[in-house]
């Protein structure tokens, strides 16, 4: 991606996020329904979040592998069992990717 | 929230000097903040949204770091920050970019993981009902923190300076720890000896983990996961994530079927 296409895409991704929230803001509360919005919006959150740590930990150049980074993960998952702050859980998960990595493995 | 309990048994530490503090700075913060009073429950509203700022400022490094071994420059890392400004998107954009994803698949993406902004705002309703400018700013800094701190607490006036020091607060933290960890990025060299792949990973998951409470929740990220995995042989970078929404359409549908989940969480990190 150039440089210019990108600076175009975070003009967009931006346009999106401000415009929902000032939607929110200036639209009336009567036109939703959001008990029944709200449920949907917060399942979204869990796919795409679920979606984006799959991908982050699975795939690489289009196939999915096991390696350091699913390590990581196992370590990050006990860390966040632990109620670790979200710091701690992001440093303990680099630490053992790179730890492996260091040792030829993964 | 998971590091809140940490920041707040930090910043009691601090206490006086936080106490002395919230009752000088309010001098700007007086048009949109009720007067000042030292009520115990506005003092402890205004300390639980201090906490919060620290707590997401100190991860708003980790994605600094990540914006730039993504491919942003610090400049676009920090307008990321400055003027989108809701993590979960902005670590979606930049996850969705440096996986090699097209600028569809990037704004969708972003796009999905900030329509919760937008229900937040219809939400608090009464709370922001400003006019010009500020009900603009107000609409900018309602985000998860901001609504968290906002509805945790019981009297309007307690709850509109929870809003404003949560959303001003993780402002300030956010992007001043952002253009951090972006000049710590840029130094470090290869992301992956660093394992900052994986803590991408790790970061997505510590956005996703408070969200898991319910049943059908877990339902859905374990959908969610399936469908990721399954479309990566076989989509362009970006689509799987993308395709994954599907599950909350799928398990929503069933959901409203059989009646609402009794723990459907709506509180976020």
């Amino acid at each position: 991606m150039s440089d210019t296409v990108l600076w175009l895409t975070i003009a967009g991704a931006v346009a999106v996020i401000l415009g929902t929230k000032l939607l929110g803001a200036y639209l009336p509360e009567r036109w939703f329904t959001s008990d029944r919005i709200a449920p949907i919006v917060s399942l979204v959150t869990v796919a795409l979040l679920t979606g984006l740590v799959a991908v982050q930990t699975f795939e690489a150049g289009g196939r999915l592998v096991i390696d350091a980074r699913a390590a990581a993960l196992a370590v990050a998952a006990i860390a966040l069992w632990r109620k670790a702050p979200f710091l701690l859980v992001v440093i303990l998960a680099a630490a053992t990717a790179a730890g492996l990595r260091y040792f030829g493995l993964g | 929230m998971e590091g809140v309990d940490f920041c707040a048994s930090m910043l009691s530490a601090l206490r006086p000097e936080v106490q002395e503090w919230t009752a000088k700075a309010p001098d700007w913060l007086l048009p949109y903040t009720c007067p000042v009073t030292s009520s115990p429950a506005r003092s402890a509203a205004i300390r639980q949204a201090l906490s919060v700022s620290v707590a997401t400022g100190l991860y708003g490094i980790s994605f600094g770091a990540l914006s730039v071994t993504a491919g942003l420059s610090v400049l676009q890392t920090q307008v990321l920050s400055l003027l989108m400004f809701t993590g979960g998107s902005q670590f979606a954009f930049i996850g969705v970019i440096g996986a090699g994803g097209g600028a569809a698949s990037a704004i969708a993406t972003s796009g999905l993981l900030g329509v919760r902004n937008g229900l937040y705002g219809i939400q608090l309703g009464p709370l922001l009902a400003y006019r010009g400018w500020k009900k603009v700013v107000a609409a900018h800094v309602t985000i998860d923190e901001s609504t968290a701190v906002a509805t945790a607490q019981k009297d309007h006036d307690v709850q509109r300076a929870g809003f404003w020091w949560a959303g001003l607060g993780v402002f300030v933290c956010w992007n001043a720890l952002t253009f951090v960890g972006a000049l710590a990025g840029n130094a470090l060299g290869d992301p992956k000896a660093w394992g900052l792949d994986a803590a991408a990973a790790a970061a997505f998951l510590g956005l996703l983990w408070p969200r898991l409470a319910s049943r059908s929740a877990q339902a859905c990220a374990a959908f969610a996961l399936v469908i990721a995995c399954a479309l990566v042989p076989f989509t362009p970078a970006g689509v799987p994530i993308l395709c994954a929404a599907v599950a909350a359409i799928v398990v929503g549908m069933w959901e409203s079927r059989r009646g609402p989940d009794a723990n459907t969480p709506v509180e976020a990190t």
